[in-house]
């Protein structure tokens, strides 16, 4: 039996992320998007937080939140917003997309109500205290190729973005 | 008292990979196709850590590694913005038609 504060905080927290990610596509100002979805991800840390996830809850806000949010927050400030905010938003095949998107999320749920009896009440209580612990061995050991194979991937990241934004090489 | 299950969790994840996909299909400004493609991303994280939960802890191993794609998708992705931008001094996706012919 859950305790009511974990309804609670979950509706909360839900609330918070979905409501926020509504405000990133429909503000007309790009700084206004990236401080909702800012809220959003702050948001989504604290379902992790309530999946037993405090390494990713705590990865998601330094990196995310912390990180990727000041490099959009940048180029934000480097591109000029004044003439796009005078411009249409949305493109004019919106209606299609909108569609399409709502289809697939009708897909979804569909999906998941039909399929929900696979993982009803198989939630297992994963260890709280050792959960970093855990997570190390696994990304040291299982994944240890995945790992490596990540760091040369930013390393790529790094150079293409240097590329990209220099004027010449 | 409904309790909390896993399908609530892939509920708001499907909610929130819903409106990301609405905003790269209707949205004209680059930087906020990007914010949504980062929405994505994060959808698809909530349900690899939700996942996690029913067996064992991969599945947050796995939403690491998805955010540090995420990571090096942003830098490569605002590199190709400011590129653009210096070329066409636009930051709409309608205009960007440099390989059509």
């Amino acid at each position: 039996m859950q305790p009511v504060a974990t309804t609670f905080f979950f509706y909360f927290l839900a609330a918070v992320t979905v409501l926020s990610g509504v405000l990133v596509i429909t503000r007309r100002n790009p700084v206004h998007s990236a401080l909702a979805l800012i809220l959003a991800l702050l948001g989504q840390a604290g379902l992790y937080l309530m999946l037993y996830a405090p390494f990713v809850a705590g990865v998601q806000i330094i990196l995310y939140a912390g990180g990727i949010m000041v490099l959009f927050l940048f180029v934000i400030m480097l591109v000029s917003i004044e003439k796009s905010q005078k411009e249409e938003q949305f493109n004019n095949m919106w209606i299609v997309g909108l569609l399409a998107a709502l289809a697939l999320g009708a897909l979804f749920i569909g999906v998941y109500v039909k399929g929900r009896d696979l993982f009803a009440g198989r939630e297992v209580a994963l260890p709280e205290q050792s959960n970093t612990q855990q997570i190390a061995i696994l990304l040291y050991g299982n994944y240890m190729f995945a790992f490596e194979i990540a760091s040369l991937l930013l390393l790529v990241a790094i150079i293409g973005a240097v590329v990209m934004a220099k004027k010449r090489i | 008292m409904v309790p909390i299950t896993t399908l609530h969790y892939l509920v708001v994840a499907a909610a929130l990979f819903v409106l990301g996909v609405i905003g790269v299909l209707t949205r004209r400004n680059v930087v906020i196709v990007l914010m949504s493609i980062e929405l994505i991303l994060n959808a698809v994280n909530l349900n690899l850590v939700a996942f996690s939960r029913l067996y064992g802890l991969h599945g947050q191993v796995f939403a690491i590694f998805v955010i540090t794609d995420a990571a090096a998708e942003a830098a490569v992705g605002l590199g190709i913005l400011i590129a653009f931008f210096r070329n066409k001094e636009t930051v709409n996706v309608d205009e960007v038609d440099l390989l059509k012919w």
